[in-house]
Protein backbone atom coordinates (compact mmCIF):
# COMPACT_ATOMS: atom_id res chain seq x y z
CA UNK A 1 0.00 0.00 0.00
CA UNK A 2 1.38 3.32 -1.16
CA UNK A 3 2.55 5.35 2.85
CA UNK A 4 2.82 8.67 3.34
CA UNK A 5 6.92 7.96 2.78
CA UNK A 6 6.47 7.37 -0.65
CA UNK A 7 4.88 10.82 -1.30
CA UNK A 8 7.20 12.41 0.87
CA UNK A 9 10.28 10.72 -1.15
CA UNK A 10 8.62 12.11 -4.42
CA UNK A 11 8.69 15.39 -2.99
CA UNK A 12 12.18 15.30 -1.70
CA UNK A 13 13.34 14.53 -5.03
CA UNK A 14 11.01 17.46 -7.06
CA UNK A 15 12.49 20.05 -4.68
CA UNK A 16 16.28 18.97 -5.02
CA UNK A 17 15.81 18.88 -9.06
CA UNK A 18 14.24 22.59 -8.33
CA UNK A 19 17.25 23.71 -6.12
CA UNK A 20 19.53 21.93 -8.90
CA UNK A 21 17.89 23.56 -11.61
CA UNK A 22 17.91 27.24 -10.03
CA UNK A 23 21.95 26.42 -10.25
CA UNK A 24 22.64 24.70 -13.28
CA UNK A 25 20.60 27.51 -15.02
CA UNK A 26 22.47 30.64 -13.65
CA UNK A 27 21.95 32.55 -16.83
CA UNK A 28 18.59 31.47 -18.41
CA UNK A 29 15.63 33.17 -15.77
CA UNK A 30 13.11 31.56 -17.75
CA UNK A 31 14.18 28.31 -16.74
CA UNK A 32 15.22 29.49 -12.95
CA UNK A 33 11.29 30.60 -12.49
CA UNK A 34 10.46 27.02 -13.48
CA UNK A 35 12.45 25.66 -11.09
CA UNK A 36 11.12 27.49 -8.54
CA UNK A 37 7.76 26.20 -10.04
CA UNK A 38 8.64 22.56 -9.35
CA UNK A 39 10.01 23.53 -5.77
CA UNK A 40 6.36 24.83 -4.95
CA UNK A 41 4.91 21.69 -6.66
CA UNK A 42 7.32 19.85 -4.23
CA UNK A 43 5.80 21.67 -1.58
CA UNK A 44 2.13 20.91 -2.65
CA UNK A 45 2.48 17.32 -2.88
CA UNK A 46 4.33 17.42 0.79
CA UNK A 47 0.82 19.37 2.26
CA UNK A 48 -1.60 16.93 0.29
CA UNK A 49 0.10 13.89 1.36
CA UNK A 50 0.26 14.91 4.86
CA UNK A 51 -3.75 16.27 4.96
CA UNK A 52 -4.80 12.88 3.30
CA UNK A 53 -2.32 10.85 6.03
CA UNK A 54 -3.66 12.50 8.63
CA UNK A 55 -7.26 12.98 7.85
CA UNK A 56 -7.19 16.56 8.14
CA UNK A 57 -8.08 18.85 4.97
CA UNK A 58 -6.50 22.06 6.23
CA UNK A 59 -3.23 21.05 4.70
CA UNK A 60 -5.54 20.69 1.38
CA UNK A 61 -6.45 24.61 1.92
CA UNK A 62 -3.44 25.25 2.48
CA UNK A 63 -2.07 23.53 -0.39
CA UNK A 64 -4.80 25.74 -2.25
CA UNK A 65 -2.92 29.63 -1.11
CA UNK A 66 0.29 28.50 -2.24
CA UNK A 67 -1.10 27.75 -5.85
CA UNK A 68 -2.32 31.05 -5.73
CA UNK A 69 0.47 32.99 -4.45
CA UNK A 70 2.81 30.41 -7.19
CA UNK A 71 0.18 31.56 -9.61
CA UNK A 72 0.63 35.33 -8.73
CA UNK A 73 4.75 34.78 -8.54
CA UNK A 74 5.01 33.54 -11.48
CA UNK A 75 3.08 36.48 -13.29
CA UNK A 76 5.01 39.17 -11.54
CA UNK A 77 8.34 37.50 -12.44
CA UNK A 78 7.51 37.03 -16.15
CA UNK A 79 6.21 40.98 -15.96
CA UNK A 80 9.79 41.94 -14.74
CA UNK A 81 11.04 39.35 -17.06
CA UNK A 82 9.79 41.03 -19.94
CA UNK A 83 10.76 44.66 -19.20
CA UNK A 84 13.75 43.51 -18.31
CA UNK A 85 15.04 42.04 -21.85
CA UNK A 86 12.89 45.43 -23.27
CA UNK A 87 15.43 47.43 -21.45
CA UNK A 88 18.60 45.37 -22.32
CA UNK A 89 18.15 42.96 -24.85
CA UNK A 90 18.83 39.82 -23.48
CA UNK A 91 17.13 37.27 -20.24
CA UNK A 92 21.60 36.89 -18.74
CA UNK A 93 20.63 37.54 -14.95
CA UNK A 94 23.99 36.53 -13.60
CA UNK A 95 25.41 40.01 -14.53
CA UNK A 96 22.21 41.76 -13.52
CA UNK A 97 23.52 44.93 -11.63
CA UNK A 98 21.56 47.75 -12.67
CA UNK A 99 20.12 48.89 -9.02
CA UNK A 100 24.24 48.64 -8.00
CA UNK A 101 22.39 46.91 -5.20
CA UNK B 1 -2.21 -3.24 -6.92
CA UNK B 2 -3.19 -0.87 -9.39
CA UNK B 3 -2.82 2.32 -7.17
CA UNK B 4 0.78 1.17 -6.67
CA UNK B 5 1.35 0.94 -9.87
CA UNK B 6 -0.47 3.87 -11.16
CA UNK B 7 1.62 5.54 -7.67
CA UNK B 8 5.10 4.15 -9.33
CA UNK B 9 4.21 5.38 -12.77
CA UNK B 10 3.51 9.01 -11.46
CA UNK B 11 6.12 9.11 -9.91
CA UNK B 12 8.44 8.36 -11.97
CA UNK B 13 7.33 10.24 -14.66
CA UNK B 14 6.78 13.49 -12.92
CA UNK B 15 10.57 13.08 -11.36
CA UNK B 16 11.77 12.33 -15.51
CA UNK B 17 10.24 15.12 -16.66
CA UNK B 18 11.17 17.39 -13.68
CA UNK B 19 14.77 16.63 -14.51
CA UNK B 20 13.99 16.95 -18.36
CA UNK B 21 12.92 20.63 -17.08
CA UNK B 22 15.70 21.79 -15.82
CA UNK B 23 17.99 19.69 -18.59
CA UNK B 24 16.34 20.71 -21.56
CA UNK B 25 18.35 22.88 -24.18
CA UNK B 26 15.65 24.55 -25.64
CA UNK B 27 12.89 26.49 -22.69
CA UNK B 28 10.36 25.74 -25.11
CA UNK B 29 10.69 21.98 -24.52
CA UNK B 30 11.31 22.90 -20.85
CA UNK B 31 7.59 24.15 -20.89
CA UNK B 32 6.58 21.09 -22.41
CA UNK B 33 8.11 18.86 -19.75
CA UNK B 34 6.93 21.10 -17.19
CA UNK B 35 3.44 20.49 -18.21
CA UNK B 36 3.98 16.64 -18.09
CA UNK B 37 5.05 17.29 -14.70
CA UNK B 38 2.11 19.27 -13.44
CA UNK B 39 -0.18 16.66 -14.92
CA UNK B 40 1.43 13.54 -13.29
CA UNK B 41 1.73 15.62 -10.23
CA UNK B 42 -1.92 15.84 -10.25
CA UNK B 43 -2.32 12.33 -10.85
CA UNK B 44 -0.50 11.58 -7.73
CA UNK B 45 -2.51 13.91 -6.08
CA UNK B 46 -5.97 12.23 -7.18
CA UNK B 47 -4.07 9.08 -5.76
CA UNK B 48 -3.78 10.48 -2.16
CA UNK B 49 -7.64 11.19 -2.48
CA UNK B 50 -7.08 15.59 -3.23
CA UNK B 51 -9.44 15.70 -6.08
CA UNK B 52 -9.95 19.25 -5.78
CA UNK B 53 -6.43 20.26 -5.76
CA UNK B 54 -5.44 17.85 -8.83
CA UNK B 55 -8.10 19.33 -10.68
CA UNK B 56 -7.22 23.19 -9.56
CA UNK B 57 -3.78 21.94 -10.23
CA UNK B 58 -4.26 21.23 -13.86
CA UNK B 59 -6.53 24.14 -14.71
CA UNK B 60 -4.27 26.68 -12.58
CA UNK B 61 -0.88 25.68 -13.40
CA UNK B 62 -1.38 24.23 -16.97
CA UNK B 63 -3.71 26.32 -18.11
CA UNK B 64 -2.52 29.82 -16.53
CA UNK B 65 1.05 29.59 -15.73
CA UNK B 66 2.23 27.32 -18.39
CA UNK B 67 1.06 29.03 -21.29
CA UNK B 68 1.83 32.20 -19.71
CA UNK B 69 5.94 30.37 -19.49
CA UNK B 70 5.63 29.42 -23.11
CA UNK B 71 4.10 32.91 -24.40
CA UNK B 72 6.82 34.65 -22.64
CA UNK B 73 9.34 32.12 -24.14
CA UNK B 74 7.93 32.34 -27.35
CA UNK B 75 7.68 36.57 -27.83
CA UNK B 76 11.05 37.54 -26.43
CA UNK B 77 13.73 37.02 -29.17
CA UNK B 78 16.80 34.89 -27.05
CA UNK B 79 19.83 33.29 -28.23
CA UNK B 80 19.46 30.57 -26.23
CA UNK B 81 23.15 28.89 -26.98
CA UNK B 82 24.59 31.89 -25.47
CA UNK B 83 22.30 31.43 -22.12
CA UNK B 84 23.61 27.65 -21.41
CA UNK B 85 27.26 28.97 -21.91
CA UNK B 86 27.85 28.45 -17.74
CA UNK B 87 25.78 25.43 -17.19
CA UNK B 88 29.21 22.89 -16.72
CA UNK B 89 30.99 25.60 -14.46
CA UNK B 90 27.81 25.76 -12.05
CA UNK B 91 27.05 22.19 -12.26
CA UNK B 92 29.73 21.13 -9.68
CA UNK B 93 28.69 23.76 -7.37
CA UNK B 94 24.99 22.97 -7.89
CA UNK B 95 25.06 19.10 -7.60
CA UNK B 96 26.92 19.63 -4.09
CA UNK B 97 24.42 21.77 -3.06
CA UNK B 98 21.46 19.21 -4.05
CA UNK B 99 23.31 16.48 -2.83
CA UNK B 100 23.62 18.07 0.33
CA UNK B 101 19.63 18.91 0.70
CA UNK B 102 18.85 15.21 -0.95
CA UNK B 103 20.33 13.67 2.08
CA UNK B 104 18.90 16.36 4.75
CA UNK B 105 15.79 15.55 3.46
CA UNK B 106 16.25 11.99 3.36
CA UNK B 107 17.57 12.44 7.34
CA UNK B 108 14.71 14.23 8.09
CA UNK B 109 12.19 11.67 7.06
CA UNK B 110 14.15 9.06 8.69
CA UNK B 111 13.25 11.21 11.36
CA UNK B 112 9.86 11.58 10.86
CA UNK B 113 8.78 7.74 10.29
CA UNK B 114 11.09 7.21 13.69
CA UNK B 115 8.45 8.84 15.26
CA UNK B 116 9.83 11.87 17.07
CA UNK B 117 7.39 14.53 16.96
CA UNK B 118 4.08 14.17 18.90
CA UNK B 119 1.17 15.52 16.79
CA UNK B 120 -1.32 17.67 17.37
CA UNK B 121 -5.07 17.47 17.38
CA UNK B 122 -6.84 17.59 13.87
CA UNK B 123 -7.91 21.22 13.02
CA UNK B 124 -10.80 20.25 10.07
CA UNK B 125 -10.66 16.34 10.27
CA UNK B 126 -11.84 14.68 7.18
CA UNK B 127 -15.55 13.36 7.08
CA UNK B 128 -15.98 10.02 4.86
CA UNK B 129 -19.59 10.38 3.46
CA UNK B 130 -18.98 14.01 2.09
CA UNK B 131 -16.99 14.36 -1.06
CA UNK B 132 -13.18 16.01 -0.81
CA UNK B 133 -14.09 19.17 -2.97
CA UNK B 134 -17.58 20.05 -0.54
CA UNK B 135 -15.94 19.29 2.85
CA UNK B 136 -12.90 21.88 1.31
CA UNK B 137 -16.02 24.40 0.10
CA UNK B 138 -17.20 24.17 3.82
CA UNK B 139 -14.15 24.98 4.78
CA UNK B 140 -13.14 28.18 2.56
CA UNK B 141 -16.30 29.30 2.99
CA UNK B 142 -17.03 29.70 6.56
CA UNK B 143 -13.60 29.50 8.41
CA UNK B 144 -11.43 30.34 6.40
CA UNK B 145 -13.00 32.83 4.39
CA UNK B 146 -10.35 35.82 5.25
CA UNK B 147 -7.82 33.48 4.17
CA UNK B 148 -9.71 33.00 0.74
CA UNK B 149 -10.46 36.96 0.61
CA UNK B 150 -6.89 37.29 1.27
CA UNK B 151 -6.00 34.91 -1.78
CA UNK B 152 -8.32 36.90 -3.70
CA UNK B 153 -6.38 40.25 -2.59
CA UNK B 154 -2.73 39.04 -3.43
CA UNK B 155 -4.30 37.51 -7.03
CA UNK B 156 -5.84 41.36 -7.90
CA UNK B 157 -2.24 42.83 -6.18
CA UNK B 158 -0.13 40.62 -8.56
CA UNK B 159 -2.41 41.26 -11.99
CA UNK B 160 -2.29 45.25 -10.94
CA UNK B 161 1.59 44.87 -10.93
CA UNK B 162 1.95 42.88 -13.87
CA UNK B 163 -0.03 45.14 -15.94
CA UNK B 164 1.66 48.51 -14.24
CA UNK B 165 5.23 46.56 -15.30
CA UNK B 166 4.44 46.02 -18.76
CA UNK B 167 2.60 48.38 -19.63
CA UNK B 168 3.63 51.05 -21.69
CA UNK B 169 2.76 53.94 -23.88
CA UNK B 170 3.75 54.29 -27.69
CA UNK B 171 4.79 57.01 -29.57
CA UNK B 172 3.52 57.76 -32.62
CA UNK B 173 0.08 55.97 -32.40
CA UNK B 174 -2.88 58.14 -33.24
CA UNK B 175 -5.61 57.27 -30.11
CA UNK B 176 -8.41 58.79 -29.64
CA UNK B 177 -8.62 61.58 -27.39
CA UNK B 178 -11.48 61.92 -25.90
CA UNK B 179 -11.65 64.92 -23.72
CA UNK B 180 -10.43 66.93 -26.42
CA UNK B 181 -13.32 65.20 -28.94
CA UNK B 182 -15.87 66.78 -25.74
CA UNK B 183 -13.99 69.65 -25.48
CA UNK B 184 -15.54 70.83 -29.18
CA UNK B 185 -18.08 73.16 -29.45
CA UNK B 186 -19.85 73.23 -33.18
CA UNK B 187 -18.39 77.18 -33.89
CA UNK B 188 -14.77 75.80 -33.87
CA UNK B 189 -15.28 72.24 -35.70
CA UNK B 190 -17.44 73.84 -38.60
CA UNK B 191 -16.43 76.98 -40.82
CA UNK B 192 -19.00 78.98 -43.30
CA UNK B 193 -17.61 80.03 -46.55
CA UNK B 194 -18.99 81.04 -49.66
CA UNK B 195 -16.79 80.46 -52.62
CA UNK B 196 -17.43 81.88 -55.66
CA UNK B 197 -19.15 80.34 -59.14
CA UNK B 198 -16.24 78.29 -60.83
CA UNK B 199 -13.38 79.45 -58.06
CA UNK B 200 -13.35 76.27 -56.02
CA UNK B 201 -12.93 75.49 -52.64
CA UNK B 202 -9.64 76.13 -50.18
CA UNK B 203 -9.26 73.69 -47.42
Amino acid sequence: MISVGHYLAVSAVLFTLGVLGIFINRKNIIVILMAIELILLAVNINLVAFSAALGDLVGQVFAMFVLTVAAGEAAIGLAILVIYFRGRGTIAVDDANRMKG
Amino acid sequence: MIQLIAFYLFAFVVIASAAMVIFARNPVHSVMWLILAFFNAAGLMLLAGAEFIAMLLVIVYVGAVAVLFLFVVMMLDIDFAELRAGFVRYLPLGALVAIILAAELVFALGAWSAGGVDLAARAAPAVADKSNIQQIGELLYTRYIFLFEAAGIVLLVAMIGAIALTHRQRGGTRSQNIAAQNRRRPHEATRLVDPGVGQGMEL
